[in-house]
């Protein structure tokens, strides 16, 4: 009697045991035809990016057949949560051979942390002199580059030009015009900018434009790699221009509890008639077919003004969206290399045709039946004096979430233009 | 029966596969954040052992005890509200037509998700087109404040929703344990001739004792790790003006890379809710047994 209790005790742990070591036990990568596999992982589901997914998933296909006896395992996840996924992923050391990142700030942990390989021997093999100067740059770090830049936005002030035609207005070219069409829209009843400071990239964006036109290109990028200051004149007066906007009610209510989507809508229903963004919404004023055709007509864009006859008009903030990386440990590093080498060289050709995206390789939009606006935008991309990439981009992770705090304080008027710049120089001489 | 619970090793069988679980999902994760609190670590690269340096940063945080006043303040109103939700549960037990309608209806937030109800209410928050602006500029107030950006405002209107969530929960709880109150005391009372208010306040009140000390500690333990709503409605913002101790967590780790701090900041934030939960305890259980 005792033997078959202790027994059935004995099986009763052993499959509380199996139960939970049953979790733990994946599958490796090796298979049965002796088939190499490549795990790739991207953000653009079906659901939310339809465009994007079909190109993706085009170019697998044409890889495979290719390139017989490698395989492509694809996984997707939205945005945040391909963020969080991948994050987890590095600290187990279990990054997918292929993937996407985003460039400086967002890659240095990883880099740092030895996850992500050197990508300059396939540059220079297979993609030399394809890439939009300044792209790939924003991926290299201590001379090295840990990825291949997919897609590359610039930021200008869209408007809705049937609203400026009923007030009599026109586009602004110097930030007097702008300050005075928003107080004609302002007497008139209207909100005159959309602005979503609750995500407070969105706000950054405005006080980078102003740092440029009033300080030139090089006044924040100094500032950010310590060879120059936050307390530089030209930042604060950036700032105090910023504070003369919110002071003006330039921006529409509450904006600093507005999401960015919630701004754009504000935009696209013709509530405001201004909004600065990056051309990854140029789909929504041009193909997106869900779009009423009548606003997609109205709406043009505007390079940012001048400041007191100061700066210039072809610098742009923006820069590279994501990116590929090959993971340092991948089993299969030569087939991912030569993998995201293919990729780069296709998606260049099918984002611009088939998703409306602008990638970070040379195109000859020329050839290419496309909407107006989108060729203009190209052409402002080839004569860019500069291109200055996005601060909080740039900015180390927690420097940058200061930053993004200072903006909507900025912003909010809980803070002075000097305060501002302090609490960047505080944040920065911290960081490193 | 009796012969299986004596046996001790049946005794342990039983209950391994659940204390194997709790080990691994709960306390094992527990000890491992308060040693990654030890660590200077951006959660990818190499962790250096940096003592409880997180841990007296953390103490001399000004945004962190800023973001834990506001998680006191969210723990207060709740208490508070407590009150409001006892009478309505009253007012619902006593036979008044509909009741079981309005129970219903009081429940119904609590079967939202919190991403639902955030977004709601942003809408309803919305400065120009939302509903409640909308309303107050009918009713002639001009420039009615822009709720979720007002950093002096932001708190209590993210408190209102949270408040409405957790309505139906503590109702229903309150209605069930006035439910179990015997009829024949309170008709006894009748006889004697107490009024309706008496009681509520000296008899059935007295009765419910234990539950509502029990709530009390729910709502409070709940709003000191409060995080869901705050976190899609404005993310701590404007400027942290709504940041509480978990958001404030929770950015650090993810948002920040500072995933030693962020796990510090989460192990002091464990201490505080155990001292406050052990205090409240103390302070709410009676000796006396009640009994009916």
């Amino acid at each position: 009697m005792k033997g078959i209790k202790r027994t059935i005790t004995i099986l009763l742990f052993a499959s509380v045991f199996y139960l939970l070591a049953g979790c733990s036990d994946s599958n490796g990568s090796s298979n049965a035809s002796g088939d190499k596999e490549i795990k790739f992982m991207h953000l653009w589901p079906e659901g939310s990016s339809k465009q994007h997914y079909d190109v993706v998933k085009e170019i697998i296909a044409d890889y495979e057949k290719e390139h017989k006896g490698v395989k492509v395992d694809l996984e997707v996840l939205s945005n945040e949560q391909y963020k969080d996924k991948l994050r987890v992923l590095s600290t187990s050391k279990e990054l997918p051979d292929v993937g996407m990142t985003w460039a400086a700030g967002f890659l240095e942990p990883y880099v740092g942390g030895n996850m992500f390989a050197p990508l300059d021997d396939v540059i220079k093999e297979k993609l030399s002199d394809s890439f939009v100067p300044g792209t790939v740059e924003a991926y290299a770090k201590d001379g090295k580059t840990y990825g291949l830049p997919l897609e590359l936005n610039i930021v200008t002030l869209y408007y809705n030009k049937a609203m400026f035609e009923k007030h009599n207005l026109e586009a602004p070219k110097t930030f007097e015009e702008l300050e005075n069409v928003v107080k004609a829209f302002k007497k008139d009843g209207i909100q005159p900018i959309a602005l979503g400071n609750k995500d407070a990239w969105t706000g950054s964006l405005w006080y980078m434009y102003l740092a440029d036109r009033i300080g030139g290109a090089d006044v924040l990028n100094k500032a950010i790699d310590r060879t120059g200051t936050f307390e530089d004149p030209a930042l604060i007066e950036a700032a105090k221009k910023v504070q003369d906007l919110v002071d003006m009610g330039a921006f529409v209510n509450g904006f600093n509890g507005l999401a960015d989507e919630e701004a754009k809508s504000m935009f696209m229903s013709e509530q405001a008639p201004m909004y600065l963004i990056a051309t990854w919404d140029l789909p929504n004023y041009t193909t997106n077919e869900s779009v009423p055709k009548e606003f997609r007509d109205s709406v043009a864009y505007l390079k940012f003004p001048t400041v007191n006859g100061k700066g210039d008009m072809n610098s742009f903030v923006g820069g590279p969206g994501v990116g590929l990386f090959v993971a340092e440990d991948s089993k299969v590093k030569k087939e991912a290399k030569e993998f995201a080498a293919f990729f780069v060289k296709e998606w260049g050709e099918k984002a611009v045709s088939e998703a409306g995206v602008i990638p970070a390789t040379k195109v000859k939009a020329d050839s290419l039946d496309l909407p107006k606006m989108y060729i203009d935008i190209l052409n402002e991309l080839n004569q860019a004096s500069n291109i200055t990439l996005f601060a909080d981009v740039q900015m180390s992770p927690d420097v940058a979430q200061v930053h993004l705090d200072s903006i909507q304080a900025l912003f909010g008027k809980e803070m002075t233009p000097e305060q501002f710049a302090k609490a960047h120089e505080d944040a920065l001489s911290k960081s490193k | 029966m009796n012969k299986v619970m004596s046996n001790k090793l049946l005794i342990a069988l039983y209950i391994s596969p659940a204390l194997v679980l709790v080990t691994v999902l709960i306390f094992i994760p527990l000890i491992l954040s308060g040693y990654y609190g030890l660590m200077d670590w951006d959660g990818i690269g190499a962790k250096t052992f940096i003592g409880i340096e997180n841990y007296m940063n953390g103490i001399k945080d000004i945004k962190f005890w800023n973001s834990a006043y506001h998680s006191f303040l969210l723990a207060i109103f709740s208490t508070l509200s407590l009150a409001i939700y006892l009478v309505i549960s009253f007012i619902l037990a006593s036979k008044i037509k509909g009741a079981d309608l309005l129970r219903k209806i009081y429940l119904i937030p609590m079967l939202l998700s919190s991403v639902a109800i955030a977004q709601l209410w942003i809408k309803v928050y919305n400065p120009s087109n939302g509903i409640l602006n909308v309303f107050l500029t009918k009713i002639g107030v001009h420039n009615p404040p822009a709720w979720l950006a007002d950093s002096s405002l932001v708190l209590f209107a993210i408190f209102i929703p949270i408040l409405w969530q957790y309505a139906g929960f503590y109702i229903l709880i309150y209605y069930a344990a006035l439910k179990n109150i015997p009829e024949s005391l309170i008709e006894a009372a009748k006889i004697d001739g107490a009024s309706a208010f008496q009681i509520a306040t000296k008899i059935k009140l007295p009765l419910i004792k234990e539950v509502v000390s029990v709530t009390v500690v729910l709502a409070i333990v709940g709003s000191l790790k409060y995080f869901d709503l705050i976190y899609v409605m404005t993310a701590g913002g404007p400027n942290g003006a709504s940041e509480v101790m978990a958001s404030y967590m929770y950015k650090l780790a993810f948002s920040s890379y500072k995933f030693g701090y962020g796990s510090a900041i989460g192990f002091l934030l464990l201490l505080i809710t155990l001292i406050v939960t052990f205090v409240v305890r103390k302070l709410t259980t009676s000796k006396e047994k009640i009994e009916y």
